[in-house]
């Protein structure tokens, strides 16, 4: 990988950071009228998730990472590994349970992710924006409660549960917001 | 409200009898600052460059006897870009005859309070401290006579892990704009008595506890740096001096190579005049008047969008 200086930092650039790679979430010119300029960086550690700042003196440039955001199909999952496909050469990835995090809650076979990889290797999955899933498990539905009033959790085919409206009952599909594990609407089949 | 506070400003310095001058903005030569970078131009066949600041033209007009003079016009620096910069920008320059830096801080300070009572109808509050004080209170060190070593293990310890090997003037900057500017007090801050390795084109004397520091001065205002002033340093010899380490400094950093412009240096030996004088950023400004967070908001045409 190339090095990148602190002008061409911009949010969403992939860099290595003592020895992790990292993706740039902000880049803020600081400067004393008289003095050294610098890069005051926000970055996001994409193993640990943690967000960290940075100060760089301008000018200053630190390497790039290897690191490629691509859509793959999710195909399943043996217990130790899930199973993404690169849709167009239909080469296998096999991710870890660290490298896909929260993202198990979300997963149904054959959504499409999107996959950091990592110098060739899966580094961390996200879920689609919005996923369908059906309800396996929740309080029988109240027919006619459909305006306003509470909530009950609903445990999906997935394994999330998430808060539903009252209505709602057991084989139900509904879409969810996998950003805020939010229910947005039922889906009508 | 930019045409108001042109105006306002024009106005006071009517009042005081400061008289505008009209310095250019396209030159043969320009600073030799280290930090600072100029857009270099084409014109009449031969490379010159656009102007950062207009101290040398003011400077070569104070030696031949104009007096008190301000300028309120645009100024241009290389990649300088972000929520307070954009590469062109509006600067409020003025010197005073015979005065020192407390005689200009207080100036800055009746012309800042002024803006806001005239422009807005508040009064806001007005502070001085050493830049002594502020790394002793802040940081708990002392910043003119510290070893250069503690400095670097001070930006080292603050998280910043690629500064341990520094010059004294960066490591200063950095603890100052990561650590210190955002702890400044609400209202007009002005910090004085700057590191004699800072101290630019301002003279340098003993203070109060005989460290050697520069008159230089600088004005926060809500904690943003709005302008830089000095004692103005009048030897011709020492000016020549600091324009050489500056040269050596960008060849060592291996920067542009700037030359001493000749004609400047020479007013210079012909004489300034005993005098202060003070550069106010226009924009960060009417930033803090408008309460905004970027400067882009403050003018119409932010280089993006030129």
């Amino acid at each position: 990988m190339g090095n990148y200086s602190t002008n061409e930092f911009r949010s969403g650039l992939k860099v290595m950071l003592d020895g992790d790679p990292c993706s740039i979430l902000e880049n803020e010119f600081v400067k004393p009228g008289k003095g050294q300029a610098f890069n005051r960086v926000k970055l996001r550690n994409l193993k640990t998730g943690r967000v960290l700042e940075k100060t760089f003196k301008s000018g200053e440039s630190i390497e790039g990472a290897d690191v490629l955001d691509m859509d793959m199909q999710y195909l399943y999952e043996d217990g130790d590994f899930w199973y993404f496909m690169e849709p167009d050469t239909f080469e296998q990835h096999q991710a870890s349970e660290t490298a896909i995090g929260d993202a198990k809650l979300w997963l149904k076979e054959q959504d499409i992710c999107m996959v950091t990889l990592y110098n060739g290797a899966p580094l961390s999955v996200t879920p689609p924006t919005h996923v369908e899933l059906e309800i396996v498990e929740t309080d029988p539905g109240l027919r006619g409660d459909t305006a306003q009033g509470g909530s009950k959790p609903a445990r999906l085919v997935t394994g999330a549960t998430v808060k539903v409206p009252l209505f709602l009952d057991q084989g139900d599909v509904i879409k969810v917001d996998t950003r805020t594990a939010e229910y947005q609407g039922r889906v009508k089949d | 409200m930019r045409a108001e506070l042109l105006a306002f400003l024009r106005a006071y310095f009517a009042e005081q009898s400061v008289i505008e001058v009209d310095p250019p903005l396209l030159a043969s030569n320009s600073v030799t600052d280290i930090n600072i970078e100029s857009i270099g131009a084409q014109a009449m066949g031969q490379s010159c460059f656009l102007q950062t600041s207009p101290e040398f033209f003011m400077k070569r007009l104070l030696a031949s006897g104009a007096g008190d003079i301000y300028s309120l016009g645009k100024v241009f620096r290389e990649a300088e870009q972000g929520s307070r910069h954009n590469p062109e920008f509006t600067m409020l320059e003025w010197y005073r005859l015979n005065w020192d830096e407390f005689q200009l801080i207080a100036e800055v300070e009746r012309l800042v309070f002024g803006t806001y009572k005239a422009i807005q109808n508040t009064q806001i509050p007005l502070s001085r401290i050493s830049y002594g004080d502020c790394f002793e209170q802040t940081l708990g060190i002392d910043p003119h006579g510290a070893k250069l070593s503690a400095l670097q293990s001070l930006a080292e310890k603050k998280g910043y892990p690629q500064w341990g090997s520094e010059t004294r003037a960066n490591c200063l900057d950095l603890l100052f704009s990561e650590l210190i500017e955002s702890q400044l007090t609400e209202g007009l801050v002005t910090v004085y008595d700057y590191p004699a390795c800072q101290a630019a084109l301002a003279q340098t004397h003993q203070d109060a506890k005989g460290r050697l520091v520069s008159r230089r001065f600088e004005s926060f205002l809500n904690g943003m740096e709005l302008a830089n002033g000095y004692f103005e340093l009048t030897d011709a010899e020492q000016l020549l001096q600091r324009f050489k380490q500056d040269i050596e400094q960008r060849q060592k950093a291996n920067k542009l190579a700037m030359n001493i412009d000749p004609k400047f240096h020479e007013a210079m030996r012909e004489g300034l005049p005993s005098c202060s004088g003070v550069a106010l950023g226009v924009d960060r400004l009417l930033m803090q008047l408008t309460d905004a967070k970027s400067i882009t908001e403050v003018i119409a045409f932010p280089w993006d969008r030129c």
